[in-house]
Protein backbone atom coordinates (compact mmCIF):
# COMPACT_ATOMS: atom_id res chain seq x y z
CA UNK A 1 0.00 0.00 0.00
CA UNK A 2 1.45 3.35 -0.95
CA UNK A 3 1.39 6.28 1.40
CA UNK A 4 -1.80 8.20 0.73
CA UNK A 5 -0.04 11.52 1.28
CA UNK A 6 1.91 13.02 -1.60
CA UNK A 7 4.97 15.25 -1.36
CA UNK A 8 2.81 18.39 -1.25
CA UNK A 9 0.98 17.06 1.79
CA UNK A 10 4.24 16.18 3.53
CA UNK A 11 5.64 19.62 2.74
CA UNK A 12 2.49 21.16 4.22
CA UNK A 13 2.83 19.09 7.40
CA UNK A 14 6.48 20.04 7.81
CA UNK A 15 5.71 23.70 7.17
CA UNK A 16 2.91 23.66 9.73
CA UNK A 17 5.19 22.18 12.39
CA UNK A 18 7.86 24.76 11.59
CA UNK A 19 5.33 27.58 11.77
CA UNK A 20 3.85 26.39 15.06
CA UNK A 21 7.29 25.88 16.67
CA UNK A 22 8.69 29.22 15.60
CA UNK A 23 5.49 31.02 16.55
CA UNK A 24 5.52 29.42 20.00
CA UNK A 25 9.13 30.43 20.51
CA UNK A 26 8.48 34.04 19.51
CA UNK A 27 5.37 34.10 21.68
CA UNK A 28 7.25 32.87 24.73
CA UNK A 29 9.93 35.53 24.25
CA UNK A 30 7.37 38.29 23.76
CA UNK A 31 4.62 36.95 25.95
CA UNK A 32 6.57 36.24 29.15
CA UNK A 33 7.70 39.83 29.81
CA UNK A 34 4.29 41.07 28.74
CA UNK A 35 2.58 38.66 31.14
CA UNK A 36 4.97 39.71 33.90
CA UNK A 37 4.14 43.35 33.35
CA UNK A 38 0.39 42.65 33.25
CA UNK A 39 0.62 40.60 36.46
CA UNK A 40 2.36 43.35 38.42
CA UNK A 41 1.41 46.68 36.94
CA UNK A 42 -1.03 49.11 38.49
CA UNK A 43 -1.02 51.18 35.31
CA UNK A 44 -4.26 52.44 33.85
CA UNK A 45 -3.17 50.89 30.58
CA UNK A 46 -3.53 47.38 32.01
CA UNK A 47 -7.22 47.13 31.09
CA UNK A 48 -6.95 48.32 27.50
CA UNK A 49 -3.81 46.27 26.83
CA UNK A 50 -5.36 43.10 28.27
CA UNK A 51 -8.37 43.69 26.05
CA UNK A 52 -6.19 44.13 22.95
CA UNK A 53 -4.33 40.91 23.74
CA UNK A 54 -7.61 39.03 24.18
CA UNK A 55 -9.08 40.34 20.90
CA UNK A 56 -8.04 37.33 18.76
CA UNK A 57 -10.22 35.16 21.02
CA UNK A 58 -13.35 36.86 19.79
CA UNK A 59 -12.44 38.43 16.44
CA UNK A 60 -13.18 36.44 13.30
CA UNK A 61 -9.87 35.43 11.69
CA UNK A 62 -11.05 37.22 8.57
CA UNK A 63 -10.91 40.56 10.40
CA UNK A 64 -7.37 39.87 11.55
CA UNK A 65 -6.42 38.56 8.11
CA UNK A 66 -7.91 41.53 6.33
CA UNK A 67 -6.16 44.09 8.53
CA UNK A 68 -2.90 42.17 8.26
CA UNK A 69 -3.22 42.12 4.46
CA UNK A 70 -3.72 45.89 4.46
CA UNK A 71 -0.99 46.53 7.06
CA UNK A 72 1.58 44.30 5.34
CA UNK A 73 0.90 45.81 1.89
CA UNK A 74 3.21 48.50 0.49
CA UNK A 75 0.75 51.21 1.58
CA UNK A 76 0.28 49.81 5.10
CA UNK A 77 2.40 50.77 8.13
CA UNK A 78 4.21 47.42 8.44
CA UNK A 79 4.66 47.07 4.67
CA UNK A 80 6.10 50.58 4.38
CA UNK A 81 8.55 49.82 7.18
CA UNK A 82 9.70 46.46 5.78
CA UNK A 83 10.12 47.98 2.31
CA UNK A 84 12.29 50.75 3.74
CA UNK A 85 14.37 48.15 5.54
CA UNK A 86 14.83 46.42 2.18
CA UNK A 87 12.87 43.32 3.20
CA UNK A 88 10.12 43.80 0.62
CA UNK A 89 6.55 43.16 1.68
CA UNK A 90 5.80 40.22 3.95
CA UNK A 91 2.43 38.98 2.68
CA UNK A 92 2.71 35.61 0.92
CA UNK A 93 5.86 34.76 2.88
CA UNK A 94 6.67 32.52 5.81
CA UNK A 95 7.71 35.55 7.88
CA UNK A 96 4.33 37.10 7.19
CA UNK A 97 2.63 33.96 8.48
CA UNK A 98 4.74 34.03 11.64
CA UNK A 99 3.64 37.63 12.29
CA UNK A 100 0.03 36.67 11.65
CA UNK A 101 0.24 33.60 13.90
CA UNK A 102 1.88 35.55 16.72
CA UNK A 103 -1.04 38.01 16.72
CA UNK A 104 -3.55 35.19 16.39
CA UNK A 105 -2.20 33.00 19.21
CA UNK A 106 -1.05 35.78 21.57
CA UNK A 107 -3.83 35.42 24.20
CA UNK A 108 -3.30 31.66 24.37
CA UNK A 109 0.25 32.26 25.57
CA UNK A 110 0.05 35.50 27.55
CA UNK A 111 -2.98 34.65 29.66
CA UNK A 112 -1.80 31.33 31.18
CA UNK A 113 1.60 32.85 32.01
CA UNK A 114 -0.03 35.94 33.50
CA UNK A 115 -2.27 33.72 35.62
CA UNK A 116 0.75 31.78 36.82
CA UNK A 117 2.64 34.95 37.78
CA UNK A 118 -0.40 36.31 39.59
CA UNK A 119 -0.84 33.03 41.49
CA UNK A 120 2.72 33.27 42.84
CA UNK A 121 1.88 36.55 44.51
CA UNK A 122 4.35 39.06 45.90
CA UNK A 123 5.45 37.13 48.97
CA UNK A 124 8.09 34.75 47.48
CA UNK A 125 9.59 37.65 45.56
CA UNK A 126 9.72 39.85 48.65
CA UNK A 127 11.37 37.07 50.60
CA UNK A 128 13.93 36.67 47.83
CA UNK A 129 14.50 40.41 47.85
CA UNK A 130 15.18 40.45 51.60
CA UNK A 131 17.74 37.68 51.01
CA UNK A 132 19.46 40.06 48.62
CA UNK A 133 18.30 38.78 45.21
CA UNK A 134 18.35 41.39 42.45
CA UNK A 135 15.17 41.93 40.41
CA UNK A 136 16.58 39.90 37.51
CA UNK A 137 17.62 37.15 39.92
CA UNK A 138 14.16 37.10 41.42
CA UNK A 139 12.58 36.83 37.97
CA UNK A 140 14.81 34.02 36.72
CA UNK A 141 15.35 31.97 39.87
CA UNK A 142 12.05 32.46 41.70
CA UNK A 143 9.25 33.61 39.40
CA UNK A 144 10.05 31.59 36.28
CA UNK A 145 10.47 28.20 38.04
CA UNK A 146 7.30 28.76 40.05
CA UNK A 147 5.41 29.71 36.88
CA UNK A 148 6.65 26.65 35.01
CA UNK A 149 3.28 24.87 34.78
CA UNK A 150 1.68 28.01 33.34
CA UNK A 151 4.51 28.40 30.85
CA UNK A 152 4.13 24.80 29.72
CA UNK A 153 0.37 25.23 29.32
CA UNK A 154 1.01 28.42 27.35
CA UNK A 155 3.51 26.72 25.02
CA UNK A 156 1.22 23.79 24.33
CA UNK A 157 -1.82 25.97 23.73
CA UNK A 158 0.12 28.39 21.53
CA UNK A 159 1.52 25.50 19.51
CA UNK A 160 -1.82 23.72 19.15
CA UNK A 161 -3.73 26.88 18.30
CA UNK A 162 -1.22 27.74 15.56
CA UNK A 163 -1.53 24.21 14.13
CA UNK A 164 -5.21 24.86 13.63
CA UNK A 165 -4.84 28.30 12.12
CA UNK A 166 -6.72 28.71 8.87
CA UNK A 167 -8.54 31.97 8.25
CA UNK A 168 -5.56 34.27 8.69
CA UNK A 169 -3.30 32.09 6.54
CA UNK A 170 -5.92 31.91 3.83
CA UNK A 171 -6.19 35.68 3.74
CA UNK A 172 -2.49 36.56 3.72
CA UNK A 173 -0.82 33.33 2.53
CA UNK A 174 -1.44 33.00 -1.19
CA UNK A 175 -1.28 29.17 -1.13
CA UNK A 176 2.43 28.91 -2.00
CA UNK A 177 3.95 25.42 -1.62
CA UNK A 178 6.66 25.22 1.08
CA UNK A 179 6.08 28.89 1.97
CA UNK A 180 2.53 29.44 3.10
CA UNK A 181 0.59 26.29 2.25
CA UNK A 182 -0.01 24.86 5.71
CA UNK A 183 -2.01 21.72 6.49
CA UNK A 184 -5.33 23.49 7.07
CA UNK A 185 -5.06 25.22 3.69
CA UNK A 186 -4.01 21.98 2.01
CA UNK A 187 -7.10 20.27 3.45
CA UNK A 188 -9.22 23.10 2.09
CA UNK A 189 -7.55 22.64 -1.34
CA UNK A 190 -8.30 18.91 -1.31
CA UNK A 191 -11.93 19.48 -0.39
CA UNK A 192 -12.27 22.17 -3.05
CA UNK A 193 -10.80 19.88 -5.67
CA UNK A 194 -13.10 17.10 -4.41
CA UNK A 195 -10.16 14.88 -3.45
CA UNK A 196 -11.89 13.67 -0.31
CA UNK A 197 -9.52 10.74 0.29
CA UNK A 198 -6.52 13.03 0.81
CA UNK A 199 -8.67 15.43 2.80
CA UNK A 200 -9.62 12.56 5.12
CA UNK A 201 -6.03 11.50 5.74
CA UNK A 202 -4.85 14.99 6.58
CA UNK A 203 -7.94 15.90 8.59
CA UNK A 204 -7.73 12.66 10.56
CA UNK A 205 -4.09 13.39 11.30
CA UNK A 206 -4.86 16.87 12.59
CA UNK A 207 -7.74 15.53 14.67
CA UNK A 208 -5.66 12.84 16.35
CA UNK A 209 -2.70 15.16 16.86
CA UNK A 210 -4.89 17.85 18.47
CA UNK A 211 -6.58 15.29 20.67
CA UNK A 212 -3.27 13.91 21.89
CA UNK A 213 -1.94 17.37 22.68
CA UNK A 214 -5.02 18.20 24.75
CA UNK A 215 -4.92 14.81 26.44
CA UNK A 216 -1.31 15.42 27.40
CA UNK A 217 -2.22 18.81 28.79
CA UNK A 218 -5.10 17.34 30.73
CA UNK A 219 -2.93 14.58 32.19
CA UNK A 220 -0.53 17.12 33.50
CA UNK A 221 -3.42 18.69 35.35
CA UNK A 222 -2.97 22.17 33.97
CA UNK A 223 -5.96 22.02 31.73
CA UNK A 224 -7.93 25.19 31.22
CA UNK A 225 -10.83 25.23 28.82
CA UNK A 226 -10.05 28.78 27.83
CA UNK A 227 -6.95 30.66 28.83
CA UNK A 228 -7.76 32.96 31.67
CA UNK A 229 -10.78 31.06 32.89
CA UNK A 230 -9.05 29.19 35.68
CA UNK A 231 -7.25 31.44 38.08
CA UNK B 1 -54.73 61.85 6.19
CA UNK B 2 -52.61 58.88 7.10
CA UNK B 3 -55.27 56.21 6.85
CA UNK B 4 -56.11 56.72 3.15
CA UNK B 5 -52.39 56.60 2.38
CA UNK B 6 -52.04 53.34 4.24
CA UNK B 7 -55.06 51.86 2.46
CA UNK B 8 -53.69 52.99 -0.89
CA UNK B 9 -50.30 51.48 -0.15
CA UNK B 10 -51.81 48.20 0.95
CA UNK B 11 -54.01 48.09 -2.16
CA UNK B 12 -51.02 48.72 -4.37
CA UNK B 13 -49.08 46.00 -2.59
CA UNK B 14 -51.94 43.55 -3.03
CA UNK B 15 -52.35 44.31 -6.71
CA UNK B 16 -48.67 44.38 -7.52
CA UNK B 17 -46.86 41.23 -8.62
CA UNK B 18 -45.26 41.22 -5.19
CA UNK B 19 -48.12 39.03 -4.06
CA UNK B 20 -46.78 36.30 -6.27
CA UNK B 21 -43.22 37.17 -5.42
CA UNK B 22 -40.88 34.47 -4.30
CA UNK B 23 -37.27 34.31 -3.21
CA UNK B 24 -34.70 32.70 -5.44
CA UNK B 25 -31.43 31.40 -4.02
CA UNK B 26 -28.63 31.90 -6.51
CA UNK B 27 -25.05 30.64 -6.40
CA UNK B 28 -22.91 33.08 -8.38
CA UNK B 29 -19.29 32.80 -9.52
CA UNK B 30 -17.20 35.49 -7.82
CA UNK B 31 -16.24 37.24 -11.07
CA UNK B 32 -19.92 37.99 -11.74
CA UNK B 33 -20.50 39.63 -8.33
CA UNK B 34 -20.85 43.24 -9.48
CA UNK B 35 -23.02 42.64 -12.57
CA UNK B 36 -25.19 40.21 -10.60
CA UNK B 37 -25.89 42.86 -7.98
CA UNK B 38 -27.07 45.24 -10.73
CA UNK B 39 -29.08 42.54 -12.47
CA UNK B 40 -30.68 41.46 -9.19
CA UNK B 41 -31.75 45.02 -8.51
CA UNK B 42 -33.27 45.42 -11.98
CA UNK B 43 -34.89 41.99 -11.74
CA UNK B 44 -36.42 42.79 -8.37
CA UNK B 45 -37.79 46.08 -9.70
CA UNK B 46 -39.22 44.47 -12.82
CA UNK B 47 -40.68 41.28 -11.37
CA UNK B 48 -41.08 41.77 -7.62
CA UNK B 49 -39.21 38.55 -6.94
CA UNK B 50 -36.28 38.69 -4.56
CA UNK B 51 -32.78 37.43 -5.28
CA UNK B 52 -30.68 35.91 -2.49
CA UNK B 53 -27.19 35.52 -3.91
CA UNK B 54 -24.12 33.71 -2.60
CA UNK B 55 -20.75 34.36 -4.23
CA UNK B 56 -17.73 32.06 -4.37
CA UNK B 57 -15.40 30.20 -6.68
CA UNK B 58 -17.11 27.86 -9.10
CA UNK B 59 -15.44 24.82 -7.53
CA UNK B 60 -16.47 25.92 -4.05
CA UNK B 61 -20.07 26.41 -5.12
CA UNK B 62 -20.08 23.09 -6.96
CA UNK B 63 -18.97 21.30 -3.78
CA UNK B 64 -21.75 23.05 -1.85
CA UNK B 65 -24.41 22.21 -4.44
CA UNK B 66 -23.37 18.56 -4.63
CA UNK B 67 -23.71 18.41 -0.83
CA UNK B 68 -27.26 19.65 -0.80
CA UNK B 69 -26.87 23.43 -0.52
CA UNK B 70 -30.27 25.06 -1.01
CA UNK B 71 -29.40 26.88 -4.26
CA UNK B 72 -31.96 27.02 -7.05
CA UNK B 73 -29.97 28.70 -9.81
CA UNK B 74 -26.24 28.42 -10.49
CA UNK B 75 -24.29 30.99 -12.48
CA UNK B 76 -20.90 29.36 -12.99
CA UNK B 77 -17.70 30.81 -14.37
CA UNK B 78 -17.32 27.99 -16.89
CA UNK B 79 -19.41 25.60 -18.94
CA UNK B 80 -18.00 22.30 -17.65
CA UNK B 81 -19.24 22.62 -14.07
CA UNK B 82 -22.91 23.18 -14.97
CA UNK B 83 -22.65 20.26 -17.42
CA UNK B 84 -21.26 18.09 -14.64
CA UNK B 85 -24.04 19.15 -12.29
CA UNK B 86 -26.57 18.17 -14.93
CA UNK B 87 -24.86 14.78 -15.34
CA UNK B 88 -24.98 14.35 -11.56
CA UNK B 89 -28.75 14.73 -11.80
CA UNK B 90 -28.75 17.91 -9.70
CA UNK B 91 -30.03 20.22 -12.43
CA UNK B 92 -33.01 20.39 -14.76
CA UNK B 93 -31.78 18.94 -18.04
CA UNK B 94 -31.88 21.27 -21.01
CA UNK B 95 -31.87 24.39 -18.82
CA UNK B 96 -28.20 25.24 -19.44
CA UNK B 97 -27.20 28.27 -21.48
CA UNK B 98 -24.27 30.67 -21.75
CA UNK B 99 -25.18 33.91 -20.02
CA UNK B 100 -21.84 35.65 -20.48
CA UNK B 101 -18.45 35.13 -22.07
CA UNK B 102 -15.67 36.21 -19.76
CA UNK B 103 -12.52 38.12 -20.59
CA UNK B 104 -9.24 37.96 -18.72
CA UNK B 105 -7.21 41.02 -17.76
CA UNK B 106 -3.75 41.49 -16.31
CA UNK B 107 -4.29 44.21 -13.75
CA UNK B 108 -2.26 46.33 -11.35
CA UNK B 109 -3.46 48.83 -8.75
CA UNK B 110 -0.54 51.02 -9.86
CA UNK B 111 -1.74 53.22 -12.73
CA UNK B 112 1.74 53.37 -14.29
CA UNK B 113 2.82 49.75 -14.05
CA UNK B 114 1.19 48.11 -17.04
CA UNK B 115 1.69 49.68 -20.44
CA UNK B 116 2.62 46.54 -22.37
CA UNK B 117 1.34 43.58 -20.37
CA UNK B 118 3.12 40.87 -22.33
CA UNK B 119 6.42 42.75 -22.14
CA UNK B 120 6.00 43.17 -18.39
CA UNK B 121 5.30 39.45 -17.91
CA UNK B 122 8.41 38.59 -19.94
CA UNK B 123 10.58 41.03 -17.99
CA UNK B 124 9.60 39.35 -14.70
CA UNK B 125 10.20 42.68 -13.02
CA UNK B 126 7.82 42.21 -10.10
CA UNK B 127 7.73 40.23 -6.85
CA UNK B 128 4.32 38.55 -6.96
CA UNK B 129 1.83 37.66 -9.68
CA UNK B 130 -1.63 36.80 -8.33
CA UNK B 131 -3.88 34.25 -10.02
CA UNK B 132 -7.01 32.45 -8.89
CA UNK B 133 -6.63 28.78 -7.87
CA UNK B 134 -6.60 27.06 -11.29
CA UNK B 135 -8.12 23.88 -9.84
CA UNK B 136 -11.31 25.59 -8.73
CA UNK B 137 -11.57 28.93 -10.53
CA UNK B 138 -11.91 29.07 -14.33
CA UNK B 139 -10.18 32.46 -14.55
CA UNK B 140 -7.24 30.87 -12.75
CA UNK B 141 -7.18 28.09 -15.33
CA UNK B 142 -7.30 30.69 -18.13
CA UNK B 143 -4.37 32.50 -16.49
CA UNK B 144 -2.27 29.31 -16.57
CA UNK B 145 -3.18 28.86 -20.25
CA UNK B 146 -1.93 32.38 -20.99
CA UNK B 147 1.39 31.70 -19.25
CA UNK B 148 1.70 28.45 -21.21
CA UNK B 149 0.91 30.16 -24.50
CA UNK B 150 3.62 32.72 -23.79
CA UNK B 151 6.03 29.94 -22.67
CA UNK B 152 6.42 31.71 -19.34
CA UNK B 153 5.12 28.99 -17.00
CA UNK B 154 8.53 28.04 -15.62
CA UNK B 155 9.69 31.61 -15.29
CA UNK B 156 6.55 32.83 -13.52
CA UNK B 157 5.71 29.86 -11.26
CA UNK B 158 8.00 31.02 -8.40
CA UNK B 159 6.22 34.39 -8.38
CA UNK B 160 2.69 33.03 -8.27
CA UNK B 161 0.35 33.62 -5.36
CA UNK B 162 -3.07 32.02 -5.44
CA UNK B 163 -6.37 33.47 -4.37
CA UNK B 164 -9.12 31.01 -3.55
CA UNK B 165 -11.46 32.79 -5.94
CA UNK B 166 -11.09 35.58 -8.45
CA UNK B 167 -12.48 37.88 -5.74
CA UNK B 168 -9.57 37.13 -3.42
CA UNK B 169 -7.12 37.45 -6.30
CA UNK B 170 -8.44 40.96 -6.94
CA UNK B 171 -8.01 41.74 -3.23
CA UNK B 172 -4.33 40.65 -3.29
CA UNK B 173 -3.65 43.07 -6.15
CA UNK B 174 -5.89 45.88 -4.89
CA UNK B 175 -4.08 45.91 -1.52
CA UNK B 176 -0.74 46.14 -3.34
CA UNK B 177 0.58 42.90 -1.83
CA UNK B 178 0.87 41.49 -5.34
CA UNK B 179 2.12 43.98 -7.92
CA UNK B 180 -0.14 42.51 -10.57
CA UNK B 181 -2.52 39.67 -11.19
CA UNK B 182 -4.83 37.97 -13.65
CA UNK B 183 -8.40 39.01 -12.84
CA UNK B 184 -11.70 39.11 -14.67
CA UNK B 185 -12.02 42.13 -16.94
CA UNK B 186 -15.44 42.66 -15.37
CA UNK B 187 -13.82 43.39 -12.01
CA UNK B 188 -11.74 46.28 -13.30
CA UNK B 189 -13.70 47.81 -16.17
CA UNK B 190 -16.94 49.65 -16.63
CA UNK B 191 -18.30 50.74 -20.04
CA UNK B 192 -15.04 49.84 -21.76
CA UNK B 193 -12.86 51.89 -19.39
CA UNK B 194 -10.45 50.60 -16.77
CA UNK B 195 -11.84 51.90 -13.49
CA UNK B 196 -8.58 52.12 -11.52
CA UNK B 197 -4.92 51.22 -11.82
CA UNK B 198 -3.66 49.90 -15.14
CA UNK B 199 -4.60 46.80 -17.09
CA UNK B 200 -3.87 44.75 -20.17
CA UNK B 201 -6.80 42.97 -21.74
CA UNK B 202 -5.31 39.58 -22.57
CA UNK B 203 -5.81 38.66 -26.26
CA UNK B 204 -8.54 36.03 -26.53
CA UNK B 205 -6.25 33.81 -28.62
CA UNK B 206 -4.04 33.11 -25.57
CA UNK B 207 -6.69 31.19 -23.60
CA UNK B 208 -9.71 29.06 -24.20
CA UNK B 209 -12.93 31.07 -24.25
CA UNK B 210 -14.51 31.39 -20.82
CA UNK B 211 -18.13 30.48 -21.51
CA UNK B 212 -20.01 31.13 -18.32
CA UNK B 213 -23.07 28.92 -18.14
CA UNK B 214 -26.18 29.19 -16.03
CA UNK B 215 -28.28 26.23 -15.02
CA UNK B 216 -31.57 25.67 -13.23
CA UNK B 217 -30.89 23.40 -10.27
CA UNK B 218 -33.35 20.67 -9.30
CA UNK B 219 -34.24 22.52 -6.09
CA UNK B 220 -35.48 25.46 -8.16
CA UNK B 221 -37.45 23.43 -10.71
CA UNK B 222 -40.78 24.46 -9.20
CA UNK B 223 -39.86 28.00 -8.19
CA UNK B 224 -41.35 30.60 -10.52
CA UNK B 225 -38.73 33.13 -9.42
CA UNK B 226 -35.91 30.80 -10.47
CA UNK B 227 -37.21 30.34 -14.03
CA UNK B 228 -38.05 34.04 -14.19
CA UNK B 229 -34.46 34.92 -13.27
CA UNK B 230 -33.04 32.65 -15.96
CA UNK B 231 -35.39 34.21 -18.54
CA UNK B 232 -34.41 37.63 -17.29
CA UNK B 233 -30.70 36.85 -17.76
CA UNK B 234 -31.42 36.24 -21.44
CA UNK B 235 -33.34 39.49 -21.76
CA UNK B 236 -32.24 42.88 -23.04
CA UNK B 237 -31.90 44.68 -19.75
CA UNK B 238 -29.57 42.03 -18.34
CA UNK B 239 -27.64 41.91 -21.61
CA UNK B 240 -26.99 45.64 -21.37
CA UNK B 241 -25.69 45.29 -17.80
CA UNK B 242 -23.56 42.27 -18.72
CA UNK B 243 -21.84 44.05 -21.62
CA UNK B 244 -21.28 47.19 -19.52
CA UNK B 245 -19.03 45.02 -17.35
CA UNK B 246 -16.95 43.88 -20.29
CA UNK B 247 -18.42 40.46 -20.96
CA UNK B 248 -19.42 39.12 -24.33
CA UNK B 249 -23.00 37.94 -24.44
Amino acid sequence: MHLPLDSNDLAAIWLTLELASLTTLVLLLLGTPLAWWLAHTRSRLKGPISAVIALPLVLPPTVLGFYLLVALGPNGPIGALTEQLGLGTLAFSFSGLVIGSVCYSLPFVVQPIQNAFEAIGRRPLEVAATLGASPLDRFFTVALPLARPGIITASVLGFAHTLGEFGVVLMIGGNIPEQTRVVSVQIFNHVEAMDYASAHWLSGGVLICSFLILLLLNRRGHWRVMPGSGQ
Amino acid sequence: MRLPLLVATLTCLCLSPAVLAEDVQVAVAANFTAPMQDIAQAFEQDTGHRVVAAFGSTGQLYAQISHGAPFEVFLAADDTTPARIERDGLAVSGSRFTYATGALALWSADARLISDGEQLLRSGDFQHLAIANPKTAPYGLAATQVMQALSLTDALTPKLVEGQSIGQTYQFVASGNAALGFVALSQVSRDGEITSGSAWQVPAALYEPIHQDAVLLSKGANNAAATALLDYLRGERAAAIISRYGYGH
